[in-house]
């Protein structure tokens, strides 16, 4: 039994993952569930020596593409936004809010590269893999996601100074 | 000079290029200050994307997802079938496996290396974030732990055995906070002491050693304080520097 790989060490950065992708407590950690059962089921087709890791997020990725097309996964409103880890003063909450509304307002595919690069820290090469696709197209996708966050953030900036002025007011 | 490659603008930003690339983008980001501020925003976006969501690392991990690591399907075989007895009780003795799970054993001892192990391997690889606040910053560091813990802490020197103070972490543990000391040598091995309160077992300061998942840990309790030093560097090593730890740490 203990030929099996332990999946526990990798729970946290699969969760982190999950939460940055839905920014939601619950549909994340179903996602993860999901990750997990369907990776008891296949472990026999994982490779020894191959990164677990890796393989780990191409089964979280094909399950998350899924729910995405079947409309299994809600897109949480920036009014909903909810699990917003707060640790700090109102600016610092404000600038955590902007980055999980931006983030809902990527395309999904967008997102995921962004993600699993910028916060996931994936080669090139290996987000590549795990979303099967070329990597021409994770840059094209990474470079399109990271423009678009740009603008999104930037006019967030201004959202969230209105927002500021109306509750000062 | 040539232009450079949008691609390599981002493998700038994500810190994949080796030191020669890194310094021909920086001379073309001097004389292009647009190429530079989309480079400094990809950057930033990756740091934001690290405070809104690293604090998940840290939350304590759901015993369903727990459990579920350890499900066994049924056509996972007869031996399993056979072994289901023992896998019930695998499952209630996996009740506090994990970084931030509680379970009322009456051995608690025998868990600090388990969690402390689990924490080694979720932080070690991370690279652009495997601490909080770094080493650059050790007396703040220190403080900063030692106020949350409630306790006087310090972080041992391995300088003498070749390692360097990387940083360190506040986890969230079931009992309480713990912190997290990151060591790094110059052939990037790393190394991890974790830091809590822990009663007394007995009386029993001795130094003991276990491994959990090809993680070595020694740990030990002093003066109301568990330490856990773990690393997957050797056993001659990791006893060299565990040794060092228990001595500056007990004096």
């Amino acid at each position: 039994m203990s030929l099996r790989p332990d999946l526990i060490e990798h729970l946290p950065r699969l969760r982190r993952y999950a939460r940055a992708l839905t920014r939601d407590a619950s549909q994340a950690d179903d996602l993860v569930q999901d990750t997990l059962e369907r990776a008891l089921l296949k472990l026999d087709l994982w490779r020894p020596g191959s990164d677990l890791r890796a393989w780990l997020f191409t089964l979280m990725h094909n399950l998350f593409v899924n729910r995405v097309r079947t409309g299994r996964l809600q897109e949480t409103e920036l009014d909903e936004a909810r699990d917003i880890p707060v640790s700090g003063g109102q600016m610092e909450a404000l600038a955590l809010r902007d980055i999980h509304t931006a983030l809902g307002r990527l395309p999904a595919e967008q997102r995921e590269v962004i993600l699993l690069v910028g916060l996931e820290q994936f080669g090139y090469a290996e987000a590549a893999r795990i979303l099967g696709v070329p990597v021409g197209t994770v840059m094209s996708r990474l470079s399109r996601g990271r423009e678009r966050l740009r603008q999104l953030l930037t006019s967030e900036e201004t959202n969230a100074a209105i927002v500021k002025l109306k509750v000062v007011k | 000079m040539n232009r450079i490659e949008e691609d390599k603008l981002h493998a700038y930003a994500d810190g994949m290029l080796d030191e020669a690339q890194r310094l021909d983008v920086e001379a073309w980001l001097a004389g292009h200050p647009d190429d530079a501020e989309r480079v400094r925003d990809w950057s930033a976006q990756n740091q934001a994307f690290h405070a809104a969501f690293d604090p998940v690392l840290n939350e304590p991990l759901p015993l369903e997802l727990v459990r579920a690591t350890r499900r066994r399907h049924p056509a996972a075989g007869r031996l399993w079938r056979a072994a289901a007895g023992i896998a019930v009780l695998g499952v209630t003795g996996l009740a506090g496996y994990g970084v931030g799970l509680h379970t009322a054993q009456p051995e608690i001892i025998a868990q600090m290396p388990r969690d402390a192990a689990l924490a080694h391997v979720v932080f070690t690889p991370e690279q652009r974030h495997p601490v909080e606040v770094d080493a650059a910053h050790a007396d703040h560091l220190v403080k900063w732990l030692s106020k949350r813990l409630g306790a006087q802490l310090e972080a041992p020197d391995f300088a003498a055995q070749g390692f360097e103070l990387l940083g360190g972490r506040l986890l969230s543990g079931g009992d309480g906070p713990v912190a997290q000391f990151m060591y790094q040598s110059a052939d990037q091995r790393r190394v991890t002491l974790y830091v809590r309160r822990q009663a007394r077992d007995n009386g029993d300061t001795r130094f003991r050693h276990a491994t959990e998942n090809g993680v070595e840990v020694f740990y030990w309790i002093d003066q109301d304080m568990g330490y856990a030093l773990s690393g997957s560097i050797g056993h001659a090593e990791m006893q060299r520097l565990a040794d060092a730890a228990y001595r500056q740490i007990g004096r």
